[in-house]
């Protein structure tokens, strides 16, 4: 049950947070902390290969099935440790309601550990509905000045893929019924199910169209730029960093392995949204002034690859894109802390009005340089190790698209270069006198996720040998 | 031998001790740490050196791990080290030390001293590995290393947004190559299965007939990455803003190192070029135009530093086409007495200008040479090296370069005849640097104030420059394909002519700028003399096209498009509803005689659908 006790103290770590306010206005934090801090340790402890598996509603034969494989072990543990960046990084930010605002914050990573470990499509559905609505708040609440409209933009889009989702599942539950006279919603049974080729295509498009708005890509990204701008720190660290996952996550572990002939049918359309995404993100995060807008535009480029690789379906390719969602998962995190610790700083996010801020703030401009660096995918850290194996898996596949990704890399020097221009480099705006530099708390956090990107760029193995037996497993290509 | 691996991790250690300090370290024991590091490289590779030539030239292998192991492919990271990569390491930690020793002095004055260590450092380590690297992946490690210490470096001043601009120009344009290499290694691996360098040389071999239009393809691609890098036709217009960084900087990185990465990397990949003469033609005439347009335009600079970049862009053109006909052996010899003479001209000229006060225009120098003997001297020698004068270095590599051309097939007359016309622009683009800068009305005032750190480089590189040529290149014997430098066999008037082009230059030069006897004026200052001097001052106009073609274009879109084209459709479906919203509200007045007539007509309505009658 070690996976199951693992959500609860997410879940219930989260109510007591949230009435620790009543003792003290700095308890939330702590408690959050300390549950987190709790969580990796008990993480720690739970081997690959942990599955939980109970009765939940036979009628409907819907079961709680919670397994830990390796992919779900590097999901999950790059959850936590988000997590705890997003608590860092809010520390100070955050100056009312701080116990709700915990509250919603360990309820998101709780739906997320969900999702990222669920085998039973309804309790994944579950799980997918239980990361959103907190995130709603989070935004809602505590986001900038357009949060409100952000926050119902977020919403619907995710609640209208959320929707056909649902749909996509109980058409998949159906069809295998009336093929075997078996109603159930285990993950293991329905990968077997015998669907009509054309049925099947439009149910793979369902779950695909659900994943890719999560992802997102090109056409469905629009939520993104809104959201991620105007969430609280706290709030675009994770839905950059995890919740953008799930749904390269879903690809990964539902579309393909589910409906194998009809995702390779799609493979082509597929792959080409992933191309675009890598080139259109890129191309309008450089047109963006506002500095998170322009991180937050990175991230479509940036998940363009991972669906590309994805759709590849080879070796390479899907491990590529893996090491890519973790690599992205810490760059951008440290990204948005970058961003939101200027907000915090200087009240504006227009890079307009920064400028020279290296002077100022030498530590946080050296930092800021370290993930540029690494976002535009320089070998050594793990974006490149991500982005290098999408494109020679995907090289394999398809040339022409390829090639088109690989534009991307021009395109991510052009808007990376040009974002540490405006704001760190350049003459000091004299308007700002000074700032304060990062701290020791921000450069701890900050130190970890250099550590990491450089481990996943000059030994990857650690995160490939993981998740090598759960890719070669769900029938990836060799 | 097995010391190699201390050979490039010693500047990485060098780095990662400068950047976790971030500054707080004294000056002077930064310089210990920065120049410290690369000389201690600099001592291990001269072991190396002796070992490897007691070992009989022996190529020695050092595995250090797998670095990637997906699907099949896995790439280690290996250290390759036989005569080629021994000649490029020499140069790299060799030259490498020096310019660091200098810039221990040059950057003394300087905020950041410890972060442009940091910098150098990181840049001697990435270099290191692109020319160890067994693997066309460590090779790419060490290709995007120097690319982002070029971009840091030029940019090292960054509070002025020119150096800024100038720093992303070099990285983007690079990058494009770059993105071209990359294709390139994804297709070798698709055919060969392998990334590995001498797996896949003798894989390529084995795999495709001479002319296969596969190995064409990558051997093309290839070159798109050396191009970037090597700042060559078309991607060269980086390399001239590049000397917004600091002048040391513009030694190691753009002359010296990172520029001829892009002829190490086609020397290492020879047989594919073997295998493919089109793209062998392909690498002589990118070669050919560079060294014709870049020699032109270094004529008409006035900033000391850009005659320098121009320079540099024509030797390396050189160097292309001495790879593209086929002198293999000698395009690396000239890569090696380039580095030495180039470095040398560029910390002269750092001297010079340090000594004026940051003044680079060579029209305000003039008379300096009483004044700033050992910088005079240097850029004299450096100078000499660079136009070939017998007896230099530099005459003993590029005469072999010249000669070999001619031999080139059918158009090897053109290739020889064009090349020579560039030796004798060279030559005389040199005279016209010295004469200027060094002689004349004193125009500035020197203060010089550098200490032996800076004039012992000098010195060292002086004689590099002058004696650097007389050993020839024992290593490559067994390495590149034409066997080492033979000796020469031409004779007769050709051999003459070759050699006495580059005293004629300079004879000329010396007319024009040294004893004025020859005017110019006039030439210069009539309509279409005037038009061409600007022409070659741009650097033949290839900005000009690029920022119509491309940057405006890209920017302007950027522009109008901010606010994402593709989020009109959701807003105007969200502008739908809520139109449709009003409509519908509209029909909730709260007045039950309203409420009432609309269901009676749409009881009627339906009745008459019911009947039929509709």
């Amino acid at each position: 049950m070690s996976l199951l006790w693992l959500i609860l103290l997410l879940l219930f770590g989260g109510m007591v947070a949230g009435f620790s306010e009543r003792f003290h206005a700095n308890a939330p934090r702590w408690v959050a902390l300390g549950v987190i801090a709790i969580a990796g340790a008990y993480l720690a402890t739970i081997p690959i290969g942990t599955e939980v598996n109970a009765q939940w509603i036979p009628r409907f034969g819907i079961s709680l099935i919670l397994s830990m494989d390796g992919l779900s072990l590097a999901m999950v543990a790059l959850t936590l440790f988000l997590g705890l960046v997003a608590i860092v990084s809010s520390w100070t930010e955050i100056e009312d309601q701080h116990g709700f605002f915990q509250f919603n914050l360990l309820w998101t990573l709780a739906g997320v550990v969900g999702v990222f470990t669920a085998l039973d499509l309804f309790l994944f559905f579950v799980f997918w509905e239980v990361m959103l609505v907190p995130m709603y708040f989070l935004i809602a609440v505590w986001g900038h000045e357009d949060r409100a409209y952000a926050a119902m933009k977020f919403f619907l889009f995710t609640q209208i893929s959320g929707l056909l989702l649902l749909f996509a599942i109980l058409a998949l539950v159906y069809f295998n019924y009336a093929a075997t006279g078996v109603i159930t919603f285990s993950y293991a049974d329905l990968l077997n199910a015998d669907i009509e080729a054309d049925v099947a295509f439009w149910l793979m498009l369902g779950f695909f169209v659900a994943f890719v708005v999560k992802l997102p890509s090109v056409p469905f990204h629009t939520w993104l730029a809104d959201a991620h701008t105007q969430a609280p720190t706290a709030g675009s660290v994770i839905l950059a960093g995890i919740l953008l996952k799930t749904g390269a996550y879903g690809l990964i572990r539902f579309v393909v392995p589910l409906f194998p002939d009809a995702a390779m049918q799609f493979r082509w359309p597929a792959m080409l949204l992933g191309a675009v995404s890598v080139v259109y993100g890129g191309y309008l995060a450089y047109s963006q002034s506002d500095f998170k807008r322009l991180v937050a535009y990175s991230s479509v480029s940036h998940m363009g690859f991972v669906l590309l690789g994805v759709f590849a379906w080879n070796a390479l390719a899907v491990q590529g894109a893996v090491v890519q969602m973790v690599a992205h998962g810490f760059s951008t995190a440290a990204l948005f802390m970058v961003a939101g610790a200027l907000q915090q700083r200087l009240h504006t996010r227009e890079m307009g009005e920064m400028g020279g801020l290296w002077v100022r703030a030498p530590r946080m401009g050296a930092v800021a340089m370290f993930f540029v660096i690494a976002s535009v995918g320089m070998p050594g850290l793990g974006n490149f190790i991500g982005e290098f194996l999408v494109l020679l898996g995907a090289f394999q596949v398809d040339v022409p698209l390829t090639v088109a990704a690989a534009v991307g890399m021009v395109v991510a020097v052009v808007y990376g270069l040009s974002l540490m221009q405006r704001s760190f480099q350049g003459e000091p705006n004299p308007g700002i006198e000074s700032i304060a530099d990062f701290g020791a708390r921000e450069m701890s956090v900050m130190v970890l996720m250099m550590i990491a990107l450089v481990w996943l760029g000059v030994y990857p193995q650690t995160l490939l040998s993981i998740s090598e037996p759960v890719v070669s497993g769900l029938g990836v290509a060799p | 031998m097995e010391w190699l691996w201390l050979v490039p991790t010693m500047p990485l250690v060098g780095f990662l001790v400068l950047f976790t300090t971030q500054g707080r370290l004294p000056n002077n024991l930064v310089a210990m740490i920065g120049a410290g590091s690369v000389g201690f490289s600099a001592l291990v590779a001269l072991a190396a050196t002796f070992e490897f030539v007691q070992g009989g030239g022996k190529p020695f292998e050092q595995t250090l791990w797998t670095w990637i192991d997906v699907g099949g492919f896995t790439p280690s990271v290996r250290l390759y080290l036989d005569g080629l990569s021994l000649v490029m390491v020499g140069v790299i930690t060799g030259v490498g030390f020096l310019i660091h020793l200098y810039a221990t002095g040059y950057m003394a004055e300087e905020q950041g001293y410890s972060r442009f260590f940091a910098y150098m450092n990181l840049f001697v380590f990435a270099m290191l590995m692109l020319v160890l690297g067994d693997n066309l992946l460590v090779l790419f490690l060490g290709w995007e290393g120097v690319g982002l210490c070029s971009y840091l470096l030029i940019g090292f001043f960054h509070t002025d947004s020119t150096n800024g601009y100038a720093a992303r120009k070099a990285f983007v344009v690079t990058r494009v190559g770059d993105t071209f290499m990359a294709l390139g290694l994804f297709l070798l691996y698709r055919e060969l299965g392998t990334l590995e360098i001498q797996a896949s040389l003798a894989g390529a071999q084995e795999a495709w007939p001479e002319g296969s239009t596969v190995c064409t393809v990558i051997a093309l691609l290839l070159l798109g990455g050396a191009v970037g890098k090597s700042a060559q036709v078309p991607l060269q217009t980086w390399l001239p803003d590049a000397m917004a960084g600091p002048t040391p900087v513009s030694a190691l990185i753009h002359a010296a190192t990172m520029v001829t990465a892009g002829v190490y990397l086609i020397a290492r990949m020879h047989d594919l070029y073997l295998l493919s003469p089109e793209a062998q033609l392909a690498v002589a005439v990118v070669g050919l135009l560079t060294l014709f347009i870049a020699s032109f335009a270094a004529l008409t600079q006035t900033d000391i530093k850009r005659i320098l970049a121009y320079s540099t862009m024509s030797q390396i053109g050189f160097m292309f086409m001495a790879l593209g006909v086929g002198a293999w052996s000698a395009a690396i010899f000239h890569l090696m007495t380039h580095a030495f003479f180039k470095a040398l001209l560029f910390l002269s000229a750092g001297s010079v200008i340090l000594a004026l006060n940051h003044e680079q225009d060579i029209f305000k120098m003039g008379g300096l040479w009483r004044r700033l003997p050992i910088p005079f001297w240097s850029m004299v020698i450096g100078s000499a090296a660079l136009a070939a004068l017998p007896l230099t270095s530099g005459f003993y590599s590029k005469d072999i370069i010249l000669l070999t051309s001619f031999d080139y097939g059918t158009g090897g007359a053109w290739f020889w005849g064009l090349a020579v016309v560039a030796a004798f622009l060279t030559s005389l683009y040199s005279a016209r640097m010295i004469f200027v800068t060094f002689f004349g009305e004193m125009q500035t005032e020197p203060h010089d104030n550098s200490g032996p750190s800076m004039w012992l480089p000098l010195v060292l590189l002086a004689i590099l420059a002058l004696g650097g040529g007389w050993f020839g290149l024992a290593p490559l014997v067994d390495v590149m394909p034409d066997g080492g430098l033979e000796g020469d066999t031409h004779t007769g008037a050709l051999v003459w002519l070759t050699a006495l082009i580059p005293i004629f230059g300079l004879v000329v030069g010396y007319l024009i700028y040294g004893s004025k006897q020859i005017s110019v004026d006039a030439l210069i200052d009539s309509k279409p003399g005037e038009g061409l001097r600007r022409f070659w001052a741009s650097g033949w106009g290839f900005d000009w096209i690029y920022d119509r073609v491309i940057v405006k274009p890209f920017m302007t879109l950027a522009r109008i498009n901010k606010s994402d084209v593709v989020d009109r459709i959701y807003v105007v479906t969200a502008a739908l509803a809520r139109g449709a919203h009003h409509v519908a509200v509209l029909t909730q007045t709260g007045r039950l005689r309203w409420y009432a007539a609309n269901m009676a007509l749409g009881i009627v309505l339906v009745l008459l659908v019911v009947l039929e009658v509709l």
